[in-house]
């Protein structure tokens, strides 16, 4: 005999997130983040296809240099004559990439980092806080710096470094919520059926902290792009691969500032505010979904 | 002489979703100065919602209409001012579960101040300590305690606490919702004896809620059973529940069948299963009898007439059509 | 006589407190019983009396910090976990809280699917169909199919905990330990739960161990009873002897209390005065003798405050000094 049809709400992860973004989108505050972030993909993904204007190709004459947007600019150029605007596009792609990677490797390393320690305690959990606590004050400027010195300035360092500094509250948070489930009735009940330790953290412990560590990472995305746009605005980005806060930076030190020349560092700048905003409202909106359902049980 | 309290046909109704519930349904009761009233049922009968009317302590979507009277006041007419008054100074009430609502960060001592702060404003500090002094020792809390916080306390003395709350302005009536639930065994037979106790040296009325019989057996003078928002059966304490094979007892199916229910260790000891049914959805209650859907012993004029109280001995009233016609 | 399926010897259960320097709290201290096939023993006791723990020491999910445990003959006190896993099937556990002893994410048929997984039995799919469904059904639960599709917020107390003594029942264990299976139901519920497990026990010998505050409920459901008092067994016999005759002032005390409904009879009743203590300070000799009215009738005999009475030979046992009844039939 088969499963027939249920007549119930569909489970499973897939419908889950289905019902998830459509709770996000019915709350004002996580609509507009949403918008926001949904207008910053496709302009990062469709934009450089769309709209070709080579970013590289230096301008020709003088009055080339910082114009101001024209029908053939969009936003201008900048001290070399480039395009702004296929620049801004460009970077779009590089500072969600960066965030993203960033954001992954901290959620893998936290997560994991977490469980262990609030699953088996004791003296793994006193070793690993310690650890923690170790890339907690890691001050992410001046190492950085000290990278970029001895293997140069690249994307890669920027995603490593945001990425490792970035981990350690996110250990915390997954300790904490798993120091709390290990005590709970229901993994009581499955320990005493005789289950291992890797069943546990698997089926049971994981699935439950799931949800707050999705909520978390939508936080820890924003924190990153942030971060990223911070230490290429110093100068200590991938000089190849242009992002927003490298175009912030080169304004900057080009003299784009004192020229007037906003069409160089405004778009930049506000495309940072909206991103970060974006991730910001709808992972404000997402933890307080997941939030009630952990205590939705009564 | 007139009753302490007089209810006269009281109904309480709320708006639910598009639909009219009556939470209570014409329940008449009285009560003398110094006497202590069960009142009894299973959850969603209408007990609490009857009680909290009287100090007005409804929600503002409950339309409640009939006569209340408190000490020959008429409650339902009074006017803010005049309800300030009356509360926690003439009837308090000991919520339920309220043990576990004191504020976890103020010392027990301040919290029962605070009634008395607020509905004596004229009472001076020194004379506010005084009386908490006097209330701690009257609920059997070493004075010293008055400084403790609600977690260093156990669930007896909490709930200890409570009491003294609710007598903190020396009211006439006190209202206990389930007072003794969610307590150990000892200490329940311990709480009650001190709600007795505290009824003699006070000379105070108490209304009883509890979904447990044999809680108010032994503490009330008179009990009144509700059912879907009636009350089905009123009577003394003797006469609804006298000493095992004395004879007498319950006259309504629904409390003979509330009896039958929980095991009774002077009796037989033999498995008890639970009545089977559940209490009718109040929005749309069955004709007739409300109980007839569950009862035993119904007869076809059960589905169709709902039958008043009617007397069923001394003191002792049932509604139920079967009760005043065996021979 | 036959061999009990468990028989608990001197065990002794302690918490460590997370402060150093502050003695590890004995919660258990010494508690020995035996559970014989088929018979359904009650161990009642107030909050805090270390039933709780006893029943955790018992299913090795606490450690233990003295005593044995002997299961079918075996000690499994000290075992490792790996070995212990397959013995883990023949005692299972169903626990208070029917609101959080089942994992919201699982199905119904996954959460009593989870037991034959971990203990590899039923591997075939459709053995595992078949015999889910069977448990469910024997559960009570109707249809068995439709609501092993749902979650358990789907169902009401009562229903979860029948999902949680299915899943208990499908390893077909030789003891259950039921940690107030009915306490947290609606009253109304609470008859149909206990009712199963009575009749589980009847049409599959299962024996039960059945942990509970509620004295008069173990009088009608158990075979024996035991009254825990500060992590001690301090009598244990027949259920209706128990209650009818108790032997140990603390039980006396205990049944006179018990709500009946009978005007009056609040004044038979032997209220104690003051809280069981805390298991951090137990009171030397017999820990009962501060609240004790027997010991105030008597005259405070000094052998109550510097003997630790032992609990008597059975079949109705008491640790006393001066029970109620004397063995022989006399009442001192």
């Amino acid at each position: 005999m088969s499963v027939a049809e249920d007549p119930l709400e569909p489970t499973g992860a897939w419908a889950a997130t289905e019902r998830t973004f459509g709770e996000i989108w019915r709350d004002r505050i996580g609509r507009t983040g949403l918008v926001l972030l949904v207008i910053i993909f496709l302009t990062a993904v469709l934009g450089p296809i769309v709209l070709p204007f080579d970013p590289d190709k230096v301008g020709a004459s003088a009055e080339s240099i910082f114009s101001r947007p024209s029908s053939s600019h969009w936003l201008g150029t900048d001290e070399l004559g480039r395009d702004v605007f296929r620049q801004f596009l460009a970077g779009a792609k590089i500072s969600l990439t960066v965030g993203l990677v960033a954001t992954i490797i901290s959620i893998l390393i936290g997560s994991v980092v977490g469980l262990v320690a609030g699953y088996f305690g004791r003296w793994v959990d006193a070793v690993l806080m310690r650890l923690t606590d170790f890339f907690l004050v890691l001050p992410t400027i001046p190492l950085v710096i000290v990278l970029a010195a001895v293997f140069g300035q690249s994307l890669g360092i920027l995603m490593l470094v945001i990425g490792l500094t970035g981990w350690p509250s996110i250990a915390r948070i997954v300790r904490s919520q798993v120091l709390s489930l290990r005590e709970r009735q229901f993994v009581l009940r499955v320990r005493s059926m005789g289950s291992t330790h890797v069943r546990m953290i698997t089926r049971h412990i994981l699935p439950n902290v799931a949800p707050l560590i999705f909520a978390n990472a939508v936080l820890v995305i924003a924190g990153s792009i942030l971060a990223e746009a911070t230490l290429a605005f110093l100068g200590l980005g991938d000089p190849v691969h242009i992002s927003w806060g490298t175009m912030l930076h080169f304004a900057f030190v080009t003299g784009a500032v004192g020229r007037g020349a906003w069409w160089y560092f405004l778009p930049p700048g506000l495309g940072i505010v909206a991103v970060v905003l974006g991730f910001t409202l709808a992972g404000h909106t997402l933890d307080r979904i997941l939030n009630p359902r952990l205590r939705e049980r009564r | 002489m007139t009753a302490l309290l007089e209810i006269e046909d009281l109904r309480v109704r709320y708006a639910v979703g598009g639909r009219s519930v009556e939470a209570v349904g014409g329940v008449s009761l009285t009560l003398e100065g110094g006497e202590a009233l069960g009142l009894a049922g299973e959850s969603g009968c209408g007990k609490t919602t009857a009680a909290l009317s009287i100090p007005r302590l409804l929600p503002e979507t409950a339309s409640v209409t009939g006569q209340i009277r408190l000490d020959g006041v008429d409650v339902l007419s009074l006017n803010d001012d005049a309800l300030d008054d009356l509360r926690w100074r003439r009837v308090s009430v000991v919520f339920q579960g309220a043990m576990n609502a004191l504020n976890p960060v103020q010392r027990i001592g301040a919290q029962i101040l605070e009634p008395i702060r607020l509905h004596e404003k004229q009472t001076s500090t020194t004379e506010g300590r005084g009386r908490v002094a006097e209330l701690l020792e009257a609920v059997g809390i070493p004075g010293d305690r008055a400084r403790d916080y609600p977690h260093e306390l156990s669930g007896g003395m909490r709930q200890r606490v409570m009491i003294a709350m609710a007598l903190a302005c020396r009211p006439q009536l006190v209202l206990a919702d389930e007072p003794i639930t969610a307590l150990d065994v000892m200490t329940q037979a311990q709480i009650l004896g001190l709600l007795r106790d505290l009824r003699e040296r006070l000379g105070l009325s108490m209304i009883l809620i509890s979904h447990d019989l044999s809680v108010l057996a032994e503490t009330c003078d008179r009990i009144a059973i509700m059912y879907a928002g009636r009350l089905v059966e009123e009577g003394t304490a003797t006469t609804l529940f006298p000493p095992a094979g004395a004879g007498g007892g319950p006259a309504h199916p629904y409390t003979k069948g509330l009896l039958g229910a929980f095991p009774n260790i002077r009796g037989e000891r033999r498995f008890v299963d639970g009545m089977p049914g559940y209490p009718p959805d109040l929005a749309s209650p069955p004709p007739g009898c409300r109980f007839h859907e569950r009862c035993p012993v119904a007869i076809e004029r059960c589905l169709t007439d709902d039958p008043a109280l009617r007397p069923a001995g001394s003191g002792h009233v049932a509604a139920c059509h079967l009760v005043g016609e065996e021979p | 006589m036959t061999e009990p399926v468990l028989r608990v010897n001197k065990l002794r259960v302690s918490y460590a407190s997370r402060r150093r320097k502050v003695k590890p709290v004995l919660a258990v201290d010494g508690v020995s019983f035996d559970l014989h096939k088929g018979e359904i023993l009650a161990l009642v006791g107030e909050s805090g009396c270390g039933k709780t723990s006893i029943a955790h020491a018992i299913t090795r999910l606490v450690p233990t910090s003295g005593g044995s445990i002997e299961f079918r003959g075996q000690d499994i006190t000290s075992l490792s976990e790996r070995t212990l896993r397959p013995i883990r099937a023949g005692i299972q556990m169903v626990f208070q809280d029917p609101y959080e002893s089942l994992d919201p994410r699982q199905t119904v048929f996954d959460l009593v699917a989870e037991p034959l997984a971990i203990q590899r039995r039923a591997r075939d799919k459709q053995e595992r169909r078949r015999v889910v469904m069977a448990a469910l059904t024997d559960a009570g639960l109707h249809p068995a199919a439709e609501i092993s599709r749902r979650h358990p917020h789907h169902l009401s107390g009562g229903q979860r905990q029948r999902v949680a003594i299915a899943a208990a029942m499908v390893l077909e264990p030789d003891v259950i330990v039921a940690d107030e299976p009915a306490s947290m139901l609606d009253v109304s519920l609470r008859a149909g739960i206990l009712r199963l497990m009575l009749d589980l026990r009847d049409r599959r010998g299962v024996s039960c161990l059945f942990i509970t505050h509620d004295l008069s409920l173990a009088w009608v459901v158990a075979d024996r009873i035991a009254v825990v008092y500060l992590g001690r067994i301090v009598e244990i016999g027949p259920s209706a002897e128990v209650i009818a005759d108790p032997q140990h002032p603390y039980t006396k005390a205990l049944v006179s209390v018990i709500p009946v409904p009978e005007a009056g009879a609040a004044s038979e009743q032997i209220v104690l005065a003051g809280e069981t203590p805390s298991a951090r300070s137990v009171p030397s000799g017999c820990r009962f003798h501060p609240r004790c009215w027997r010991f105030e009738a008597l005259g405070r005999p000094e052998i109550c405050t510097t003997q630790d009475p032992a609990v008597s030979t059975q079949p109705h046992g008491v640790a006393c000094h001066f029970p109620l009844v004397e063995p022989g039939g006399t009442i001192s």
